[in-house]
């Protein structure tokens, strides 16, 4: 307990779990529930179209549960499968997901005060949107475990049945652009860089990962642009200094 | 008609499992061994913001002009009311309307 206690941020209390928390958790991710069914409902239509079971969409979204990988893995499905075309879809899928060992890492601080039997499930409900919102939490001084888990879980079942209505209705779906569903995600996100703002000075990394992502996108292709971006705008804020 | 579950299908899912699953404990297990210093804390207070314009930027600017005033009007949503909800609504409809009458993207 002791050397956990020392692991612990100086600035927050060490993680704790109590119920009350569960509640605030929920109600942190709801905004993103609508969007997370209009992903489901897009993603299953396409898998269907992929001529995919809807037994395989479920055991796709229960166990690799990352959506964008999922939506980039499904678009570009190989003919046959392969030991070379797998290892293409585990390498797309890592570039996507890789991310995720960042916002897990941020975590540490926090979870890395419970017993790992606690810690590393939790770990599995990393989440964009679930992050986001422990974050903010975080930075309140919040350390109820229980906030990030519940609404982790939440996020986790209704993830499980967005795409069974979509998969279903797949033939009289239209092009989801037209409702705006591919707004959904970018919206969110958007919408979490508000608060975040600390002035001009903390949004340097920011454009620092702009401005990465963009040239890597440009020039490198694939989506090794999030990682990229993302690495780039959180070591140039280690860099600087003053 | 195709089975229930194909073999070479779960293969392919266990291996996409596989490397997310180690995304997500890596960098937790990996952050054990470091120390939480101010440079360390900087780096990892400017992640969420880094991800976020990481992920979507180039999306956005791909997505054309309609996407960015999408955006555009979803953040303006926020800065007036802070409410996420509202924002995505708001991001949705701009560009379902837009795409109504006729602009492409």
């Amino acid at each position: 307990m002791t050397t956990a206690a020392k692991q612990a941020d100086h600035l927050h209390e060490p993680a704790y779990w109590s119920r009350n928390a569960i509640w605030p958790g929920i109600y942190a991710i709801a905004p993103m529930l609508p969007g997370t069914l209009a992903f489901g409902l897009a993603f299953g239509a396409l898998c269907a179209q992929k001529l995919f079971t809807l037994t395989e969409v479920e055991v796709m979204m229960a166990f690799v549960y990352g959506g964008l990988s999922q939506f980039v893995a499904v678009q570009s499905w190989p003919d046959q499968l392969t030991v070379s075309t797998i290892a293409t879809l585990a390498l797309l899928t890592a570039t996507v997901n890789i991310r995720f060992a960042l916002m897990s890492a941020s975590l540490r601080p926090w979870f890395g005060t419970l017993p790992p039997w606690q810690s590393y499930p939790s770990m599995l409900l990393v989440t964009d949107g679930g992050w986001l919102a422990a974050t903010r939490y975080r930075d309140h001084g919040g350390a109820n475990a229980w906030f990030f888990v519940g609404g982790g879980l939440v996020l986790y079942v209704v993830w499980l049945v967005s795409s069974v209505p979509g998969f279903l209705l797949a033939g009289q779906l239209t092009d989801p652009k037209t409702y705006g569903v591919d707004l959904v995600m970018p919206a969110f996100y958007a919408a979490m860089l508000v608060p975040a703002w600390k002035g001009a000075r903390r949004a340097i990394p920011w454009v620092v990962a702009g401005i990465v992502a963009l040239v890597v996108h440009r020039f490198v292709g694939g989506y090794w642009f999030i990682i990229a971006g993302a690495l780039a705008g959180s070591i140039s804020a280690g860099l600087d200094d003053a | 008609m195709h089975d229930v579950m194909r073999s070479d299908v779960l293969l392919a899912f266990i291996a996409m499992t596989a490397v997310t699953v180690a995304s997500r404990l890596g960098g937790f297990w990996l952050m054990r061994y470091i120390p939480v210093t101010p440079r360390v804390r900087r780096m990892l207070d400017a992640l969420p913001g880094s991800i976020i314009v990481a992920a979507s930027l180039p999306v956005v600017v791909e997505g054309g002009v309609v996407v960015m005033v999408a955006i555009a009007a979803a953040m303006i949503a926020t800065i007036i009311r802070r409410n996420e909800f509202l924002a995505v609504i708001v991001g949705m409809a701009v560009a379902a309307l837009a795409r109504a009458v006729g602009f492409s993207g």
